[in-house]
């Protein structure tokens, strides 16, 4: 429960937060952190356009895109303090279920009959199922790390201790991180602020979708960066009493958020094609952590 | 007894009977001997799923020896499957096969063999005497075969349909070879004598023995590289045979599989790790060939070959737990096979049914000829959008559970396996994961392309939604689908038994399974639920908010182009291109192409398909070889009566000769030795 109202107070901010770490970046004012949560709040008072192309599925498919990701978010814990939903091998149950949003976002994309969004749609299908590896992956050395299958377990039991451990630690981050940019269809994978469609991944899926359905992917698309940076926020936490965990939970979010907003600035995005490559790296990344983590369980001996 | 003697009554006289009706009383006929035969086996099946066994010994003749029939658990779930698939696919081919009443002649064939596929495949499940097995497994190929070539004015159609008549028969060749080795070994054909005899032999000896069987029933369940008839047979039958060819016919190649492993005693490890490596390259071979066919149910006939393969893995979890005395593991793994078998049956069936619906409606099955195809269909789009998430392995419904118990399977071994052991696990967990991000690139192509945006070819005949009637069976397959997926525990309980039997624990009950990764089967299906409830909340306040709020219909946003057409559109070869560019040494692509050049330019075309290397590798070239080879006998087929005479007399007096010379010869032979 307090994991939930965490992430959703930290997804308030989050998108703001790298908003405006971009403009001060590039010299400009930017503007306030809430900014894009109006945005999206003026889009829910919105009427809709819709394509005559489509049919339900592109009526439904925003509705079950956030729907997924709330799921999601109800199987992430808060240190000690469980989530929602959990239960062994909820991991399993986190990424599948945002398969499921997936999946209704690439067929709605389909659904319009247009020639872009199908390209959206087809590289979005292609990153989302290399990107999916490294996280299992991930998981799994976490899991025989510390012997549990959920993550409430998971992260209550895994404390930082070595120096390998904090190796661990550091690749973790940097798997998270890296597979939220690509769940997000940020910086390296993709560049949200493109202005030509043929060069979109996520951003080009969405064109057709407008007032209550836009509202509510964008809304999902806080909410998804607030998850991985909760998740990340798990693996330092596991032990820290609530009066620390909370306020580093903030601090952590916030870390992030700037983090993105400076890769974005100074980061040209990959070349598509090159894409796939740099996203099969992240696994063999999560490989190394689950050979650091059998090295710490003495398994090569 | 008497249920047995009810049961070959019943058939005999179905098939005797059913050339004397006319349409309508054929078809009432038919379909109430396939419901009558479903739901007396179906009575036994769920009292062996309770804990009951049953045990009948006909007499049998000399040849054969007393008959078995034994119906254990493993039998039940089986049978319960096959049933299920049959009635449905019974009632909905009913109405698919309208579209051909006027070859009479034909479809009372169809229906006569139908029955006695349904039949067969029941009693392969309790039969437990090699010879019997194998008659019944002869027929079961045979009236198989009968009804893939349906249309057998279509070459394509007889062609496949030879492919899958040799194909099974290599398989009876393994599974004979394999009856045959321990009949001459313990001088019985009963089942019961194989559990004596591998334990009495030694461990290379009865691996070998397993190995025989294994090929045997891996060609029937489409293993690769025993895969290569599947994709040609499933496309090549009418709509309902296909679903029924995968969601049962292969699915007797897994019942197979696991009989044998409960009645060969053997090398459990080095049967799992050699069945594992093989699942493994069947689930990822089959989706990476599934993603790039064209055609709807060949695209669907690769996808069984991944589900054998995710089946296969489960099986082989189940197998190594045996081995390391892991009850736990192993209950996980053959609970997950089982399960998945289940649950493949079931959306597969209902992909091909609804396949099926398209066809009728358009008499296309290339993809990329088609489109927008919810508008004219939307009940078959819906069902079809079920099964398609279904199959991807996606909560909220059916594949999800089966596929979760084989990943818990999986990180439960992770937590006390050696190094080794822990490579193996991470690769396969890398490959299931795989597979599903693959199925789900696959399936958003299909229903993608097939259902949505506009029609990408003009089809002249009008296109409408297949009558209701015909549509109960598809839905009562999907209430399956979802109803898995929100009670996933009421299945695991059924499952109760039957894997209890495979992981050797007879003492099996609900609370082995209440360990630590099966608590979570309760909350999947809350979640599901919960997931269902939030979906259905937020299109709820979607439609307030959106009650005042002005909704309008424009054209479709094409970056200010205003005339796009429906050519523009993505094209399930463009949707899978950036893929094809990446897995383009394991596919083999043709391409054919004309470009567009000159002054005056002349039509330029382009073309691209594709083709199974390993087909190429294992079928083709050997073919070749052979045929190149036995070439140089084609004098002997010089098309002369005279010669083929005195070819047979040389034949029937050498027949004569050889005996009476026999030990001439054997002198004559000596002495060449001697020297």
């Amino acid at each position: 429960m307090l994991s939930l109202l965490l992430i959703l107070v930290a997804a308030l901010f989050f998108t703001g937060i790298i908003i405006r770490t971009k403009s001060l970046a590039s010299g400009r004012k930017g503007p306030g952190i809430i900014q894009p949560i109006k945005d999206v709040i003026r889009l829910f008072k919105k009427g809709s356009v819709y394509s005559q192309t489509t049919s339900i599925i592109f009526q439904i498919a925003p509705t079950i895109y956030f729907a997924s990701v709330v799921m999601a978010m109800l199987v992430i814990p808060f240190g000690q303090s469980k989530g929602i939903i959990s239960f062994n091998g909820d991991f399993i149950f986190f990424a599948y279920v945002l398969a499921l949003g997936k999946f209704f976002s690439i067929i709605s994309a389909l659904d319009t009959g247009s020639s872009f969004e199908g390209m959206g749609a087809s590289r979005e299908a292609l990153y989302s199922m290399f990107a999916e590896p490294a996280f299992f992956i991930l998981m799994g050395s976490l899991a025989l790390l510390t012997g549990y299958t959920s993550f409430h377990e998971i992260f209550a039991a895994l404390h930082v201790g070595s120096y390998i451990s904090y190796a661990i630690t550091v690749l973790a981050t940097f798997v998270l991180v890296m597979v939220a940019m690509i769940e997000n269809s940020r910086m390296p994978i993709d560049d949200p602020k493109t202005h030509l469609e043929l060069t979109m991944v996520h951003e080009v899926m969405i064109l057709d979708n407008s007032g209550f359905d836009l509202g509510l992917i964008l809304t999902a698309g806080f909410m998804k960066f607030a998850i991985y940076g909760a998740l990340v926020v798990n693996l330092f936490i596991g032990m820290v009493r609530y009066e620390y965990a909370i306020p580093m939970f903030f601090a952590i979010q916030f870390l992030m958020a700037v983090s993105i907003g400076l890769i974005e600035s100074f980061m040209a995005r990959f070349r598509m094609s090159h894409n796939a490559q740099f996203i099969v790296a992240l696994t063999s990344v999560s490989l190394l952590i689950f050979f650091a983590v059998l090295l710490i369980l003495g398994k090569f001996a | 007894m008497v249920f047995v003697t009810a049961f070959v009554v019943t058939l005999i006289f179905a098939i005797v009977l059913l050339p004397f009706f006319n349409v309508k009383g054929r078809s009432v006929l038919f379909f109430s001997v396939v419901l009558l035969n479903a739901v007396l086996s179906s009575y036994f099946s769920i009292q062996t799923l309770l804990g009951q066994t049953f045990e009948v010994i006909l007499p049998g003749s000399f040849v054969t020896g007393p008959i078995a029939l034994r119906m254990d658990a493993l039998s039940g779930w089986f049978m319960l499957i096959i049933n299920l698939v049959f009635i449905t696919g019974a009632f909905y081919g009913l109405y698919y096969l309208k579209a051909y009443q006027e070859r009479r002649n034909r479809i009372t064939l169809h229906g006569i063999a139908f029955i006695i596929l349904h039949s067969s495949l029941l009693s392969l499940c309790v039969i437990q005497n090699s010879i019997a097995f194998l008659i019944a497994w002869e027929i079961m190929a045979l009236s198989a075969f009968t009804l893939v070539i349906f249309e057998s004015d279509k070459i394509s159609v007889i062609k496949a349909g030879i492919n899958y008549l040799i194909q099974s028969h290599v398989a009876i060749v393994f599974l004979m070879l394999g009856f045959i080795w321990v009949s001459i070994k313990t001088g019985s054909y009963d089942f019961n004598a194989f559990t004596a005899f591998t334990e009495s032999s030694n461990s290379a000896d009865s691996l070998v023995l397993f190995l025989f069987f294994f090929v045997g029933f891996a060609i029937k369940a489409g293993f690769v590289p025993f895969h290569t008839w599947l994709p040609y047979a499933h496309p090549a039958a009418p709509a309902h045979i296909s679903g029924i060819m995968s969601g049962v016919i292969i699915k007797i190649g897994i019942f197979g599989i696991l009989r044998m492993v409960t009645i060969i005693h053997t090398n459990y490890i080095t049967i799992g790790y050699l069945i594992l490596t093989i699942s493994i390259v069947s689930s990822l071979y089959g989706v990476m060939l599934a993603i790039v066919q064209h055609n709807l149910k060949r695209l669907l006939a690769f996808h069984s070959i991944e589900n054998i393969g995710i089946i296969g893995i489960g099986i082989s979890l189940g197998c190594i737990g045996l081995g390391n005395g892991n009850p736990f593991l192993s209950s996980l793994g053959f609970a997950g096979a089982l399960l998945h078998t289940l649950n493949h049956a079931l959306f597969k069936s209902l992909l091909f049914y609804t396949a099926g619906n398209v066809y009728q409606a358009t008499h296309i099955l290339n993809v990329e000829q088609l489109g927008g195809l919810i508008k004219k269909m939307p009940q078959t789009s819906i069902l079809f959008l079920i099964a398609a998430i279904a199959i991807c392995g996606i909560p909220p419904f059916n594949g999800f559970v089966s596929e979760f118990i084989i990943y818990s399977g999986l990180y439960h071994w992770l937590q006390n396996a050696v190094l080794t052991w822990l490579i193996v696990i991470i690769f396969s967990i890398l490959a299931l994961v795989m597979v599903g991000g693959l199925a789900m690139l696959c399936f958003t192509k299909a229903f993608g392309i097939v259902f949505l945006g506009t029609p990408r070819h003009e089809i002249h005949n009008e296109v409408k939604e297949a009558p209701f009637v015909q549509l109960i069976p598809l839905y009562i397959i999907a209430a399956f689908i979802v109803f898995i997926g929100l009670f996933p525990k009421l299945f695991l309980t059924l499952l109760e038994k039957p894997a209890g039997l495979l992981s050797g624990n007879q003492f099996f009950t609900i609370l082995t399974f209440q360990g630590k990764a099966m608590n979570a089967l309760q909350p999947i299906g809350w979640a599901a639920m919960g997931l269902f409830a939030l979906i259905l909340f937020v299109l709820l306040v979607r439609r307030i908010v959106q009650r005042k709020a002005k909704i309008e219909v424009a054209p479709t946003w094409g970056c200010g182009y205003v005339a796009p057409t429906a050519k523009l559109q993505y094209t399930a070869s463009s949707f899978v291109r950036s893929y094809g560019k990446l897995f383009g040494a394991i596919i083999l692509w043709f391409k054919k192409e004309k470009e567009v050049e000159g002054i005056f330019p002349t039509d330029g075309h382009y073309e691209s398909h594709t083709y199974d290397r390993l087909e190429q590798w294992i079928i083709d070239k050997p073919i070749m070889v052979y045929k190149s080879f036995m070439g140089r006998f084609l004098f002997l087929q010089n098309g002369k009566l005279q010669y083929y005479i005195l070819y047979g007399i040389v034949f029937i007096v050498s027949i004569i000769c050889i005996p009476l010379f026999y030990e001439k010869l054997v002198i004559i032979i000596d002495f060449l030795k001697q020297l």
